[in-house]
């Protein structure tokens, strides 16, 4: 970025200057590089996360002309309504499960994949490709795995006699089971992303702490923690970060696995605004939900990022 | 303390023997320097005797006691590695610490312990400190402080003083051997630096091609070296060698001097010596040239310290010589070193 805020001396209008090429001027190669990144993000984010804005403090809805400023009555409205706090309830319930679960997940399975065994770019491929399929077919899958008719881990739990012959679960009716369901697939998709960030934390960490440490008297579990935890968390902080952001901004698992159901248990904020806004017509009201967690989202990003920095090592 | 022994230790990666069959003991108390070329397999032996990597076949004992099956941690040796290894999101105290808490030390004896071990190496203020704010120097020392702090069986270091600068090294060479004297405890030492071996060592092993080549006290193996590879490895420059019928003679740059010079009434062989250049290094002279007449045209180096005040001009041949009996004779198929054979030239 630092090409981009440099002050620049005006180009000379020498001849021999304007015949340096566009690839030997490197201030100007890097905005032009970066041009299409930032116009991308001004577009299709920074545009709609304006308007949201405007929208979120007026009235604005499908089929309305008239358009009036409310400010914040938006906001107070959502606050009182119950479904509004059970999305938001749920909106962090699904982070931090669904985080808990992927850290301790990719720390196995990145300590795994570090040693060498016969077969590890399959494990490996296989690992990845939650992360390379697109989420909507992703969840697609899920959907009929979770099917209350044709369920195929059900089938496969009654084939085996673990479950008996009046146990059927519907994973997605039942609420607790949904909300299990949803972060299960949550856990399934941000997996890949974390365990290689993870593995790259590992690989980073000379042999030669790791030997000393085991010289030193330490047994598997103090190395895990004592050393590679502390060396790898900055690293692995990042790896949180993106799938706290993922897993608040998501709507597509919720959208195709539940619509928010049964009774709005697995409604989530982003899946609510999207209901909210575009499905009910209700634009102002659906922006406000939406935005209600930027000021959170933002703080936890930045605070996150300085413990990134402030724990790195070496 | 304790004894270290390895009995025919192999140890085979996957395209190469890295140790090749070794025999190795240690004596109580020693400080015995394994020294090689880099990829002679002194690392892999070292690492071997401290468990951290597992040798094809072959045996480990510490202290008499067959180590082969148990992991480093229950080997009660301490290691210090080129890198130092500190753990970097530690600070130095805890460093100092871990491997106190790792073998479960009482608690309340630790603080004392590391106070103790960072006095004897002089880094008390440093105690708060992490290492990425320490000079190598003080890295150094913080890596032993870690080291001796439990007070471990055997000493193991790999060229601990390779990553500090020459001024640097020469002082913590000086402290390291007064340090492992007073504490007297059995010390291994990895190094490809002939002047640490020299100067540090009990007794040295070389080592080649996985294979020690020959053990002995410094001077034992710098004066009677067993083969052309340790007569050729140290010294610096190192050994002259040239064709003598069916073997191969060798001789010590600083044992070929101008015939005037010499002194006493040993035997002398007289070689006439046709300088090329001549290097000079403040405290000695180097004259590279080569042996005329009967020895093809050998290249050879003279070393003369300073203090010989003799005129010598490249492109000239003068009358050097060499003390009879400190020629060595190898055989010149094995390179192994067989006995002396008389000279014709003798004056």
């Amino acid at each position: 970025m630092r090409a981009s805020t440099d002050v620049q001396t005006p180009h000379a209008e020498s001849p021999v200057r304007r015949r340096t090429r566009l690839a030997d001027n490197e201030a100007w190669l890097g905005r032009a590089m970066l041009a299409p990144a930032i116009i991308y993000i001004v577009a299709l984010v920074g545009v709609p996360f304006l308007l949201a804005l405007f929208y979120s403090v007026t009235n604005i809805s499908v089929g309305h002309t008239e358009v009036r400023f409310v400010w914040l009555e938006n906001f107070t409205s959502a606050l009182q309504n119950p479904t509004f706090l059970r999305a938001l309830k749920n909106s962090f319930l699904f982070a931090v499960f669904s985080q808990l679960l992927v850290i301790v997940l990719a720390t196995i399975l990145a300590s795994a994949l570090q040693k060498d065994f016969p077969g590890k770019w399959l494990v490996r491929l296989l690992i990845l490709l939650p992360w390379v399929a697109p989420i909507s077919l992703g969840s697609i899958g899920w959907l009929w795995i979770f099917e209350p008719i044709y369920s195929v881990i059900n089938w496969t739990l009654r084939a085996i006699h673990v479950f008996g012959p009046n146990t059927w679960p519907i994973w997605l009716g039942q609420p607790n089971l949904a909300f299990a369901s949803v972060v299960t697939v949550h856990v399934w998709r941000l997996l890949p992303l974390a365990t290689v960030i993870t593995l790259g934390g590992f690989s980073s960490i000379p042999q030669d702490l790791l030997d000393a440490a085991s010289v030193d008297g330490a047994g598997f579990w103090r190395r895990q923690f004592q050393i590679t935890l502390p060396l790898v968390l900055p690293i692995m902080l990042v790896a949180l970060l993106f799938g706290v952001i993922f897993a608040f901004t998501d709507m597509i698992v919720i959208y195709v696995l539940t619509r928010g159901g049964p009774y709005d248990m697995t409604q989530v904020l982003a899946s609510l605004a999207f209901f909210t806004g575009i499905e009910g017509g209700d634009l102002a009201g659906g922006a406000a939900i939406a935005l209600f967690l930027f000021p959170l989202l933002a703080a936890s990003a930045i605070f996150l990022l300085r413990v990134a920095r402030r724990a790195e090592v070496i | 303390m304790a004894i270290v022994e390895t009995r025919s230790i192999r140890k085979k990666f996957a395209d190469s023997i890295a140790v090749d069959g070794v025999d190795l003991a240690t004596r109580e108390g020693e400080f015995l320097v394994l020294l090689g070329p880099s990829g002679c397999g002194k690392t892999t032996l070292l690492r071997m005797i401290a468990g951290l990597e597992r040798q094809s076949s072959g045996d480990v004992l510490i202290g008499g006691k067959l180590v082969n099956e148990l992991p480093p941690r229950a080997r009660k040796i301490a290691m210090v590695f080129q890198s130092y290894a500190l753990y970097p999101h530690m600070t130095v105290a805890k460093n100092i610490a871990f491997p106190l808490k790792a073998q479960g030390v009482d608690a309340s004896t630790i603080p004392d312990r590391v106070q103790r071990a960072a006095t004897m190496f002089g880094i008390q203020r440093l105690l708060d400190r992490k290492p990425r704010q320490l000079s190598g120097g003080e890295r150094q020392r913080v890596a032993l402080a870690r080291a001796m702090v439990r007070e471990p069986d055997v000493f193991l270091l790999d060229e601990p003083l390779s990553n500090l600068d020459a001024k640097l090294r020469t002082l913590a060479r000086d402290e390291l051997q007064q340090f492992q004297r007073r504490m007297g405890t059995t010390t291994i030492y990895v190094t490809h630096d002939q002047v640490e071996a020299m100067g540090l060592g009990d007794r040295i092993a070389v080592m080649n091609q996985g294979r020690v080549r020959q053990l002995g006290r410094p001077q034992e193996v710098y004066h009677e070296p067993a083969d052309t590879f340790v007569a050729g490895f140290l010294g610096s420059p190192p050994m002259n060698f040239f064709q003598r019928e069916d073997l191969i003679a060798g001789f010590r740059p600083e044992q070929f001097l101008p015939k005037s010079a010499h002194e006493g009434n040993d035997a002398l062989v007289t070689l006439w010596f046709q300088v090329h250049r001549i290097e000079n290094l403040g405290a000695s002279r180097l004259l590279y040239g080569s042996l005329r007449d009967a020895f093809q045209e050998e290249k050879v180096i003279a070393h003369l310290p300073f203090t010989m005040h003799v005129h010598i001009a490249p492109g000239t041949a003068y009358e050097f010589a060499v003390k009879e009996k400190d020629i060595k004779f190898f055989d010149r198929s094995t390179g192994l070193r067989t006995g002396p054979k008389p000279f014709w030239d003798r004056q």
